[in-house]
């Protein structure tokens, strides 16, 4: 034990003090952030797009509402040629006329004119401002009050719940269908992720001791076993570290986002008071953020991460030994690991494919088995806990899936050690799947 | 007591008998040279020794006990054909990370490691990473992380290759060094002339089995042909044998004979006395460790065959 400890180590440090760690944990969430910002930072101060328009049928009443963001329009008094001279100076991106005749009521078709290609955006943007203007005018001239229209065009909000009787037969609080969901499919995938990862870090690993001849001196020091589990421990340290790097960033530089960027709360604000009838809209998304927070404080937080922990190791633990092995059978070609992986990777992705289904029906029959399952529960289970414990999953079924987990990590692991043991010596010959096998199941 | 013991150990494989009731034993301070041909089986008889491998039949005596990998292991080295060592690390981190992989503590193992380093004179080499030295340097460096625990047996699968001669003699020497200070060395290679400078006692393997045990002089001795180099001031030109002896080759000045058997070398100097030749050498000429290898060793299939083994 003191030896897979020795070799833990070894394996953790030269991976965290490499430069590619410290750019793939450090600079990755940073640079995405900051392309992030970046993007943000552009689409808050692009220059405003400045249309004119020439109101001949007066149906603005010279007033136009003037609203942050990327078009603003105002109202001009000129002729055609004037405007022509006007965009021509750069005075004005484009202008529209609404010609003496247009009648608000049947009028379907205006003219832009501009001297430039009017991006798509653009495009949709002055389409539906000019729009959601000649929607108010008509509404206006069927006397209908902006009051009215608000409550005209009010939705008739829909709240998902499931009903669960507790044993007082009373129904229970109603749990946050939406945001389990997120929380099940985004978990479910981090750990396929990290499934895919470290496991492959593991087969390099094996790989590279190998082709370099030198798993011959370890294990004539060590036990095959033994060198197996300190290089799984230790890359699975690894991942765990560059986790709470990463989880650490990330929440921090969400924090540090809005003091970098006071203009994106404005907007923000901006657009929520940019139509008549958006005040009511605002107020929607209000409670439906007063809605997602209720969700968030219904969803068992703890308990997601304590089983996520659980799942993320007992899942490492089952694959990387499994990697481990195929990395022990592949010669210097890494060519050949591409088809011996092919049957470890299968039931990730399967995996992956029922917590989909998952997430949606926790309590289906494919969602109980895949998270019963020791290949699949990993990803699967999440999907399931996410929905809450009794709702998305029994307790029963919690504890059935965490054993058989455990048991199949010990399994592969057994199975993987057998492998690994002759495959890590075994040199200039292409091993296939039938051998492997021979060596799992023949006696030591 | 002898430092290792060999009995009966079998090795099979599905298609191959790759040891086949090899005994041997190994005294302290002995240097012991296995030989054998490609594919005689010599690297699984090492991984046996080293509890890479299991044996399936006999058994290995350490030290006079049953050899247990576990307990034994810190005080075995050894240094496989293919040299391996972890390319990106740094080279004095290495040596004392093998070297705790043997069960030494971090502490005495720096400390042995940088005493190592000053006698090979590689001090400045301990931040370089290993992809940084040439293949002679590596080999010296394999060969400290092996010797580096003070084992009692020291197994060395072709020491020397890479090495240039002045390595190379360092690394003789060291060897005999740790054979004076009382470790037991098995050297295995195909270098006749090296294990015939270096080893006490050898072994020559054939597909799977020992055929060849003993000291070198008493496997010269074994084979060798009753053939005497004479050395005259003006060889006599007419010789052509007599009842004791054949001339088998003829130089300037010297001839070679071959003595019949029941007869003696006193024969072949009475002979030249008697037609007063002037004898200035008289040796007896015995055969190399090569030419007996090759002897044993030809006529058998170059590469071995596979073949169903039922066991």
């Amino acid at each position: 034990m003191n030896k897979t400890w020795i070799i833990a180590q070894r394996e953790f440090f030269t991976r965290v003090r490499k430069k590619t760690f410290l750019l793939s944990t450090i600079l990755l969430p940073v640079l995405i952030f900051g392309f992030y910002a970046m993007m943000i930072y552009f689409s808050v101060s692009s220059d405003a797009y400045r249309v004119a328009i020439v109101d001949e049928a007066n149906i603005l009443n010279d007033s136009i509402e003037k609203k942050k963001g990327e078009v603003t329009f105002e109202i001009v008094k000129a002729d055609t040629a004037a405007l022509r001279t006007m965009v021509d100076k750069g005075q004005y991106d484009g202008y529209l006329v609404i010609p003496a005749g247009y009648d608000i009521m049947t009028g379907d078709s205006l003219v832009f004119r501009s001297n430039k290609t009017v991006g798509l955006m653009t495009r949709g943007n002055i389409e539906s401002q000019i729009n959601s203007i000649v929607e108010k005018r008509r509404f206006l001239s069927l006397n209908i009050s902006p009051k009215r229209l608000d409550s005209l065009k009010r939705k008739n909000e829909i709240q998902y719940s499931k009903i669960t009787i507790d044993k007082k037969g009373d129904a229970k609080k109603e749990s946050g269908v939406g945001l389990s969901y997120i929380v099940g499919f985004a978990s479910g995938f981090l750990i396929y992720i990290v499934l895919f990862i470290y496991g492959t870090m593991v087969m390099r690993g094996v790989m590279e001791e190998k082709v370099s001849r030198i798993a011959e001196v370890i294990v004539s020091s060590v036990k095959p076993f033994q060198l197996m589990m300190g290089k799984i421990v230790g890359i699975g340290a690894v991942g765990l570290l560059q986790f709470v790097i990463w989880g650490i960033l990330i929440v921090g530089l969400q924090l540090l986002l809005p003091l970098f960027f006071p203009e994106l709360m404005d907007q923000a604000q901006a657009t929520q008071v940019m139509q008549p009838g958006a005040g009511i809209q605002a107020a929607q998304n209000s409670s439906g953020m007063a809605e997602a927070m209720k969700n968030i404080s219904q969803i068992n937080f703890p308990l997601i991460i304590g089983t996520f922990i659980f799942y993320f190791f007992g899942g490492y633990l089952l694959y990387s030994s499994l990697f481990a092995a195929v990395g022990s059978a592949v010669n210097e070609d890494p060519q050949d690991a591409q088809s011996l992986l092919f049957p470890v990777i299968m039931p990730i992705i399967f995996a992956i494919v029922i917590m989909t289904k998952a997430v949606n029906d926790p309590n289906s029959g494919l969602a109980v088995f895949g998270s019963l399952f020791p290949l699949t529960s990993p990803v699967v289970m999440m999907a399931r806990v996410a929905h809450g414990v009794p709702e998305g999953v029994t307790v029963f079924q919690l504890i059935l899936s965490a054993v058989f987990l455990i048991i199949g990590f010990l399994g592969t692991t057994w199975v993987a050690a057998k492998i690994y043991r002759t495959g890590i010596l075994l040199y200039g010959k292409k091993v296939t799947w039938k051998e492997m096998w021979k060596w799992a199941v023949r006696k030591s | 007591m002898n430092v290792l013991e060999v009995n009966n150990l079998k090795k099979y494989y599905a298609t191959q008998k790759a040891v086949d009731d090899v005994s041997f034993t190994l005294a302290p301070g002995s240097i012991f040279g296995l030989l054998g041909p490609n594919g005689a089986g010599k690297t699984t008889l090492i991984r046996m020794i080293t509890g890479i491998f299991f044996p399936d039949a006999g058994e290995i005596k350490f030290n006079g006990k049953k050899f247990e990998p576990a307990e034994n292991i810190i005080n075995i080295g050894y240094m496989p054909e293919e040299k391996g060592l972890y390319k990106k690390m740094k080279i004095g981190e290495q040596a004392v990370y093998l070297a705790q992989l043997k069960g030494l503590k971090k502490s005495v193992a720096t400390e042995k490691v940088k005493q190592w380093f000053i006698k090979f004179e590689m001090q400045s080499w301990w931040n370089k990473k290993v992809e940084d030295l040439s293949k002679g340097m590596s080999q010296k460096l394999q060969f400290v992380t092996t010797v580096l625990h003070e084992p009692k047996l020291i197994i060395l699968d072709e020491p020397f290759s890479g090495l240039d001669p002045v390595n190379t003699n360092l690394i003789k020497d060291e060897i005999y060094n740790l054979a004076r200070g009382g470790a037991s060395i098995i050297f295995s290679t195909h270098r006749m002339e090296q294990v015939e400078e270096i080893c006490d006692h050898i072994i020559l393997m054939n597909k799977g089995k020992k055929i060849l045990d003993g000291t070198v002089n008493q496997v010269k001795q074994q084979f060798k042909e009753n053939l005497f180099s004479v050395g005259f001031e003006t060889a006599p030109s007419n010789t052509m044998g007599t009842a004791s002896f054949d001339v088998v080759g003829r130089q300037e000045n010297s001839l070679v004979v071959k003595i019949r058997d029941g007869h003696k070398p006193n024969d072949v100097l009475q002979h030249f006395l008697q037609q007063q030749q002037s004898i200035i050498s008289f040796q007896e000429l015995l055969p190399s460790l090569s030419d007996i290898f090759i002897k044993l060793v030809e006529g058998t299939p170059l590469a071995r065959q596979f073949e169903k083994i039922t066991a």
